[in-house]
């Protein structure tokens, strides 16, 4: 004896088995639309991950000062380094400014670290070199174009420092730095140079730092170092992580449309394709319903081959999708992708769905059929 | 041969179908005993296919009754009827309608798998009995024209029909599978069953006991042949 539930899934099988070129139509349907989905999907979950390394091209996105209008110390400065995740910490760079003269013409001076500067502001452009020995000196562009100081020429820097006691150091300029910004107007040393010149050692009147985080990591993260560290006071750059939040978002939507529009696709190709299999199999039907099928048993036949199909093709678009995917983030992000093996049940659910849905109409069409009329070829 | 019942399996009480302006069957009665094998006759579009239809369930007169033992079919749904094809009816058709995924095994269980519970072996002996048992495993379209009818006269028999209603059972058929297949409703006929057969061919209808003639949906003839097997077709009575 075979139980009828055993024996209807066995119809099922033997159908979509014996007749594997409407079977290849309908899985093909089902598989590409799983592939994009699952693809999609991927790269949606990895889409933050994978973006957040290009929008550190466009600068900081924290930034770090001393409480009220006073200088931070470095001390308290490493200490909010160390709350960091070092895995997303992309660059820290301590900045310190210093009203200053050459030749009795005023300049912002700035101290630097320029190793952290080339990783927290990859958008300078430098003609020339990049400081390296202490007594280099990096102009802004607009500096270079209204002065004698541009590349090649020395310099003598001087001014007062907090004490109000002078101090002069003499400089060679090695480059010149083009942002776009109000960089363009500033001197540039190393913060070592800027510490020598004035004998003031171990303050920073800004940090700016570049992490791989989304905006609510980045706001949990500012709260945690005010938390912890209350004479520094942490803020977020929204000119950058709002531009992030934003494009994330939007390629968020547009990726989630996408995959509607697949699942769309691939339910009006099932329901093409099991509405031309309920019409090449009218005559089965009707026999059926002669033999003494009711509508609701013919009905739930036609739904059970939906179901394997989306499985099936389900199960196999999964694994397409995974590989397009990886294909994908490698090809654009030149990265590689992290499979999230649980979107696959998941995938092959949705697939099961679509199916069904698209079944609906076959499936009522292939219930109102008269056996008397098809068996005689009506 | 097998005696006949006094008990009526089908009758049959002033039925008429009408399409629109057409008239397919025009006020018939008639009377099937049980065990009776019957033949109905007559040129295309007399009314056979119809009349073939309503006694098995597959359509409903627009007029007049029909009772299937002692059931009135005019009292049932569309599920009823469905129940009764499902219980009661044995069907075989001139084109076999062998679902062509499944095998000859198969095609049988399906008959089983709507009835009540799918039986391989009960399966195996049905096609054993029209002596298709070694091509049990075969598709249909590895099969001859014969062999597939008789696949579906296994389908038929498979749930122990009241009533086994065949449709030109040997229209598809060279002479020696029809010959074949008439030896066995013959012996489903021997075993008491009730069989209807719509056809064309006088050899056929020979091979009945009884047989009636339609012409433009009216009952004409209604004749007992003496002798089963018999190559001659003498009326016995006639219905006007």
């Amino acid at each position: 004896m075979i139980s009828n539930r055993s024996f209807m899934l066995r119809l099922a099988f033997w159908s979509l088995a014996r007749r594997r070129s409407r079977l290849l139509a309908a899985l093909v349907g089902v598989a590409l639309g799983a592939v994009i989905l699952l693809g999609m999907v991927t790269l949606c979950y990895d889409l933050p991950r994978q973006l957040s390394q290009e929008f550190r091209a466009y600068g900081a996105n924290l930034a770090l000062a001393g409480l009220g209008s006073g200088r931070m110390s470095l001390l308290d400065l490493a200490k909010a380094r160390e709350l960091l995740p070092k895995d997303s910490l992309v660059g820290l760079t301590a900045f310190r400014y210093e009203s200053t003269r050459n030749r009795l013409r005023p300049y912002t001076a700035v101290g630097v670290d320029f190793d952290q500067v080339k990783k927290t502001s990859p958008f300078w452009r430098v003609t020339g070199q990049w400081p390296k020995e202490p007594g280099d000196l990096l102009v802004g562009s607009d500096i270079a174009l209204g002065t004698d100081l541009k590349e090649g020429a020395y310099a003598t820097i001087d001014g007062r420092n907090d004490k109000q006691e002078r101090y002069e150091k003499d400089f060679r300029i090695v480059g010149t730095v083009t942002t776009g910004g109000v960089e363009d107007g500033f001197i540039f040393m190393s913060l070592a140079d800027m510490e020598t010149m004035t004998s003031t050692p171990g303050v920073a009147d800004l940090a700016e730092v570049s992490l791989r985080l989304d905006s609510e990591s980045l706001k949990q993260k500012a709260a945690l170092i005010k938390e912890k560290i209350p004479n520094i006071e942490a803020r977020l750059v929204t000119r950058v992580t709002d531009s992030e939040t934003n494009i994330l978002g939007k390629l968020t939507y547009l990726v989630y449309l996408v995959a509607l529009i697949v699942l769309a696709l691939t339910m009006i190709c099932v329901a093409t394709t099991m509405m031309t299999v309920v019409l090449e199999r009218r005559k089965e039907i009707g026999l059926k319903k002669a033999l003494g099928a009711e509508s609701w048993r013919v009905g739930r036949e036609f739904l059970a081959e939906g179901i394997l199909i989306g499985l099936l093709g389900g199960f196999f678009g999964s694994l397409g999708g995974l590989i397009f995917a990886r294909v994908v983030a490698q090809s654009v992000f030149g990265r590689a992708l992290t499979p999230h093996l649980y979107l696959i049940p998941l995938t092959m659910l949705v697939m099961v769905l679509v199916t069904v849905v698209a079944c609906r109409a076959p499936v009522k069409r292939a219930a109102a059929v008269e056996p008397a009329l098809v068996l005689r070829g009506e | 041969m097998n005696a006949l019942s006094d008990k009526h399996i089908l009758e049959i009480f002033n039925v008429s179908k009408i399409y629109g302006s057409v008239v397919a069957l025009n006020n018939i009665s008639l009377a099937v005993p049980q065990g009776q094998w019957l033949a109905i006759m007559g040129p295309s579009g007399s009314g056979k296919t119809t009349l073939m239809n309503i006694i098995g369930c597959l359509d409903t007169p627009s007029e007049g009754k029909v009772l299937l033992d002692d059931l009135n079919l005019g009292n049932l749904s569309h599920s009823g009827l469905t129940a009764i094809r499902r219980e009661s009816i044995g069907l075989i058709f001139q084109e076999f309608h062998l679902i062509s995924y499944l095998t000859a095994l198969e095609n049988v269980m399906v008959a089983q798998y709507y009835h009540s519970l799918v039986d391989e072996v009960e399966a195996l002996e049905a096609l054993a009995r029209v002596g298709l048992r070694e091509r049990a495993k075969h598709l249909p379209k590895q099969l001859s024209g014969g062999e597939q009818q008789r696949v579906c006269i296994a389908r038929a028999l498979i749930n122990h029909p009241k009533l086994i209603l065949a449709d030109e059972p040997t229209g598809n058929l060279d002479e020696a599978n029809e010959n074949l297949v008439m030896d066995i409703l013959r012996q489903l006929r021997d075993q008491g069953s009730t069989i209807i057969v719509v056809t064309h061919a006088q050899e056929v209808a020979a091979r009945a006991e009884r047989v009636i003639v339609l012409e433009h949906g009216r009952l004409v003839q209604d004749k007992l042949n003496d002798k089963v097997n018999s190559d001659s077709l003498e009326p016995s009575s006639e219905v006007a």
